[in-house]
């Protein structure tokens, strides 16, 4: 998607200044099939980079999502633990999980476009 | 069958796994469809209202012949074979000397020989431990050269009368030789989904034949591992390393149904002094259904707690049901704790979720009794 930046972790974050909007790609949704829960984190929490943000479950297994940098949860997408499959049907849409204020935007700066993510996951 | 290079076995249907988009994944020894492009949930709910068709080629195809078979197998299963019928199947495990179970399996009365059928973990152990108990003129042979095609679902029956008229009035349980479309198959009216369906041993070489006729059918659709998981979770089936193992007694597994009254009084069994004292006392702990009560599944291994905070059992299946579209559980409590409706609850990364102990199977049982 573009406008969209990458983690290898296979996250995507849409960031605004100092706020990103982070969910998971169209790869990773793909890979992790029919996704039946997600545990979102509190708002307020304090991420730390790399530290588990959220938990994604498809019908078979637990995935972890780890937080792309640190930073504050300012809102989460409180729609998808109703629907959770739609991360499957609009995973950089309608399916992002939340929104974080980082502690210092140049942790995202060298995060990969959608050039680059494409690359990257067909390695 | 065929080894890859990564050391994993083929069946005789790999090649049309890959055709059909299987994301293959190593699973006891072999590389396996885990699902098609539809998703797990599509060939779930395939199962449940049209036909699937599995892959279940893995497992291991055995024959015990000779006039001594039913005595060397009644030594080492529970199951009272004496008096199956030609052409019936009974479910049945391995016990072993402790009263833990060594592998559950299926086992056909073939007319002058014993079908069995046995998981691909276990097969050679299974194997091992026949060949070392084979006595008189029992003869036990492993039938590498034939595939294991499930055909599982309500509409399952229509589509083999198509192409084998008179299978449709086969009964649950009853296995014997069948043609297909002119292709000769042994068939038992079973499966692992819950639903009505049949399980057709194949010659490895007619195997893609037999499944591109059934995949042709409108109602059918190839279905891979993970709804064939969700489907017997949801019909409240053992999976054997998971909810049954050595460390499990029959009793405790909640599978005292198959020990025949025979076999009761009589034991002759593997452990039969340990299992029957636990059939006639109770045991310390039962294998109980879950269902929690949030939207959280609970995994393979999530503790679980009583009112009071005392650790009472654990998780051993765990996902989602779709059919129910909310996650189910299965495990095994503390006697104390597994009286349906029994409150508990279950440690979820770090958090306590309510869950209780709930009737299997999730999802009535839909088999054709005739």
């Amino acid at each position: 998607m573009s406008g969209h930046v990458y983690t290898e972790d296979h996250e995507w974050l849409a960031v605004e200044g100092d706020v990103a909007t982070v969910g998971i790609s169209d790869h990773a949704q793909e890979q992790l099939g029919d996704i039946v829960f997600i545990e979102l984190p509190d708002v307020g929490k304090q991420l730390e980079k790399g530290s588990e943000a959220a938990v994604v479950e498809s019908v078979k297994a637990a995935s972890e999502i780890y937080a792309p940098a640190d930073g504050e949860v300012l809102e989460v997408n409180e729609a998808l633990t109703e629907e959770p499959g739609q991360v499957n049907s609009d995973a950089e849409g309608g399916g992002w999980f939340f929104k974080m204020k980082l502690s210092d935007p140049g942790q995202v700066a060298d995060l990969m476009d959608a050039a680059a993510y494409k690359s990257f996951v067909e390695g | 069958m065929q080894e890859s290079e990564s050391g994993a076995r083929h069946t005789p249907l790999y090649a049309l796994h890959q055709e059909l988009g299987g994301k293959m994944v190593p699973f006891a020894g072999y590389a396996l469809p885990v699902q098609y492009a539809a998703g797990i949930m599509a060939e779930h709910k395939q199962a449940r209202t049209q036909a699937a068709l599995f892959d279940v080629s893995h497992m291991g195809q055995l024959r015990l012949e000779g006039d001594d078979r039913v005595a060397v197998l009644e030594a080492l299963v529970p199951a009272e074979l004496a008096a199956l019928g030609p052409n019936r199947q009974r479910y049945s495990y391995f016990t072993a000397p402790d009263g833990g179970i060594l592998d559950d399996l299926m086992i056909s009365n073939q007319g002058d020989w014993l079908s069995l059928v046995v998981n691909a973990a276990c097969k050679a152990e299974d194997i091992a431990h026949l060949q070392a108990h084979l006595s008189g003129d029992a003869r036990l042979t492993v039938e590498e050269e034939r595939a294991l095609i499930a055909l599982q679902g309500p509409a399952a029956s229509a589509v083999l009368a198509r192409h084998a008229p008179g299978i449709e009035t086969m009964r649950f349980m009853q296995a014997e030789p069948v043609e297909i479309a002119g292709i000769p198959c042994r068939a038992s009216r079973s499966g692992y989904t819950g639903e009505d369906g049949y399980e057709i041993s194949v010659p490895a070489e007619r195997a893609e034949d037999l499944a591109r006729l059934l995949l042709g059918e409108p109602e059918v659709e190839a279905s891979g591992l993970g709804a064939r998981d969700s489907l017997r979770l949801e019909a409240g089936l053992c999976l054997y390393g998971h909810d049954i193992d050595r460390t499990t007694s029959p009793i405790e597994a909640d599978l005292a149904w198959a020990i025949q009254k025979r076999r009761r009084a009589e034991g002759g069994f593997p452990g039969a002094e340990t299992i029957l004292k636990q059939l006639a006392e109770g045991p310390p702990r039962r294998r109980v259904g879950l269902r929690p009560e949030g939207r959280a599944p609970m995994r393979e291994g999530t503790r679980l707690k009583d009112g009071a905070g005392q650790d009472v059992g654990h998780v051993t299946s765990g996902g989602f049901g779709p059919t129910l579209g909310a996650p189910v559980a299965m495990g095994y409590v503390a006697a104390a704790a597994a009286a349906e409706g029994t409150e508990l609850q279950a440690e979820v990364r770090g958090k306590l979720l309510p869950c209780r102990v709930a009737a299997m199977p999730f999802v009535q049982h839909n088999y054709y009794r005739g």
